[in-house]
């Protein structure tokens, strides 16, 4: 392996990068808007690559070693899972909390024995039976926001307009709030997850207006319990025990910052597949039975999600020895493009059929919400093709993708024919 | 044909379920087991391979009888 610089964590964000094996940039807009042809050339020659980057990180592109890291617990830690690391400001009020309160986000930030209690406290809310409850909402939602595409004419924003519509009222409805505070909630959410992604200041702003109306509702629902994710947080017990205030609105959190922008990323990307490949719109027009593989091959192909892990002792992958605090990035978006486990990687295929990928994870930390992701994708797509004509993305070569930690299309403006 | 899945290695992706309801269920957190003894019906044999093809976790395989 050709890097076993020690982490150093200068910052040098923002110089071009001149060799990906050793220098990567999660955050540099071309490889965000086309990952592909780096990780084709690491997988060949570097596998695991390492950056300084970021706070400094290791970066597998093969299949096997993504899913050995995965399934490497505790050994790899994920008590710190994100990719890019907090400001400054930020990690003194992370620190601050966990040690007033414990683990911020379990169970996505928790190791065993932790996890497990918690990740079956929000299971039940993401089981097949639990999301197809969750279906009739979704389908009028989509409904409504397709009208008001419509209405408004001839060019939307898949990404501002459609995909970051859903998945917040989505998440809203699970947890209970109120349908007549969904748009608010819905701005709030894009506070933190959009401007909050430069701007701690309105991350923290909406953090707080976010953290004081869950403590309301607990109050409220203490009073009066519903059938709400929320009530059910607040009945649920963890070795006999209550939750505290906090670690509900900790779980409440997780479900925001875990499933919103993974999803709304999932559905703007495949929108920006159909909108800039006519053949395979076209096919998704006449042959409406291959969602099913479709959705995962897209799953597969854009996939959104990279998580990271610390390594908590001396361990080697593929021949990379790591040390102790050495932050390793999942890049089970890489994994999905390895040659080895899948035919013609870097095409998308709708009829893919094999498709063993790890969009969701793999091992103790599997998304707990991949049916909801889903179900989700299954409704945005079937419902934008239902009730629109055509459509296409106007300038593909312009369109914003994030980057870092969640990878997906955040300004595409595109042509729409209504119904 | 009959099919097993591990339950050690079982995560709960549901991908068994949602590509051969005929031939797994699924509990509350997502975990998988076979109906009717993992047997494999005849005709389904397609899509227990697809099943089997599709598991992230490599948790289901064939039982030699």
């Amino acid at each position: 392996m050709s890097n076993n610089n020690p982490i150093d964590s200068s910052p040098r964000e923002g110089c071009p990068v001149h060799d990906w094996a050793t220098d990567f940039d999660v955050m540099d807009p071309g490889y965000n808007r086309d990952p592909g042809p780096i990780w084709k050339d690491l997988r060949e020659r570097c596998p695991i690559a390492h950056s300084t980057r970021w706070g400094g990180s290791w970066m597998p592109t093969r299949y096997d070693d993504v899913r050995d890291m995965a399934r490497a617990v505790p050994t790899l830690s994920s008590r710190a899972p994100g990719v890019i690391p907090p400001s400054p400001e930020m990690r003194e009020i992370l620190i601050q909390e966990v040690k007033e309160f414990g683990a911020e986000l379990p169970p996505i930030s928790a190791d065993p024995p932790l996890h497990k209690p918690f990740k079956q406290l929000i299971l039940p809310l993401f089981s097949p039976k639990a999301v197809e409850t969750y279906r009739p909402f979704t389908e009028k939602l989509a409904n409504n926001l397709i009208d008001k595409i419509i209405n408004r004419g001839k060019v939307a924003d898949g990404a501002v307009d459609y995909a970051q519509q859903l998945p917040p009222r989505v998440i809203a409805y699970i947890i209970g709030i109120d349908e007549t505070r969904a748009d608010e909630f819905t701005e709030w959410v894009r506070g933190i997850l959009e401007q909050g992604q430069a701007n701690p200041e309105i991350r923290l702003k909406y953090r707080r207006i976010i953290r004081d109306y869950f403590q309301e509702m607990i109050a409220e629902r203490r009073r009066n319990p519903r059938d709400d994710a929320i009530s059910k947080l607040m009945e649920a017990k963890i070795e006999g025990e209550n939750l505290s205030d906090y670690t509900i609105i900790g779980v409440c959190f997780l479900l925001l910052v875990a499933g919103i922008d993974t999803t709304w990323s999932s559905i703007g990307s495949a929108l920006f597949h159909f909108g800039t490949k006519t053949d395979h719109r076209n096919r998704m027009y006449a042959e409406p039975e291959l969602f099913p593989t479709a959705i995962e091959e897209l799953l597969r192909f854009y996939s959104p999600v990279k998580m990271a892990r610390r390594v908590l002792e001396p361990v080697a992958f593929g021949g990379v020895e790591m040390q102790p605090g050495d932050k390793v990035i999942m890049n089970f978006p890489a994994a999905n493009r390895d040659p080895e486990v899948f035919e013609n990687p870097d095409e998308v295929m709708l009829d893919r059929e094999q498709n063993r990928h790890m969009a969701f994870g793999v091992g103790i930390h599997r998304c707990a919400g991949s049916n909801l992701a889903r179900m989700e994708m299954d409704v945005a797509l079937r419902t934008w093709f239902n009730r629109i004509k055509d459509f296409e993305v106007i300038q593909p070569e312009k369109v914003i993708w994030s980057g870092g930690q969640v990878r997906g299309p955040r300004v595409m403006p595109m042509r729409i024919a209504g119904a | 044909m009959r099919l097993c899945v591990d339950p050690d290695k079982c995560e709960g992706h549901n991908r068994c379920y949602s590509i051969a309801p005929e031939l797994f269920e699924v509990d509350e957190f997502g975990l998988a087991t076979t109906k009717n003894d993992g047997l494999v019906p005849e005709g389904m044999e397609d899509k227990a391979d697809l099943a089997i093809a599709n598991c992230p976790e490599f948790a289901i395989s064939i039982l030699e009888d």
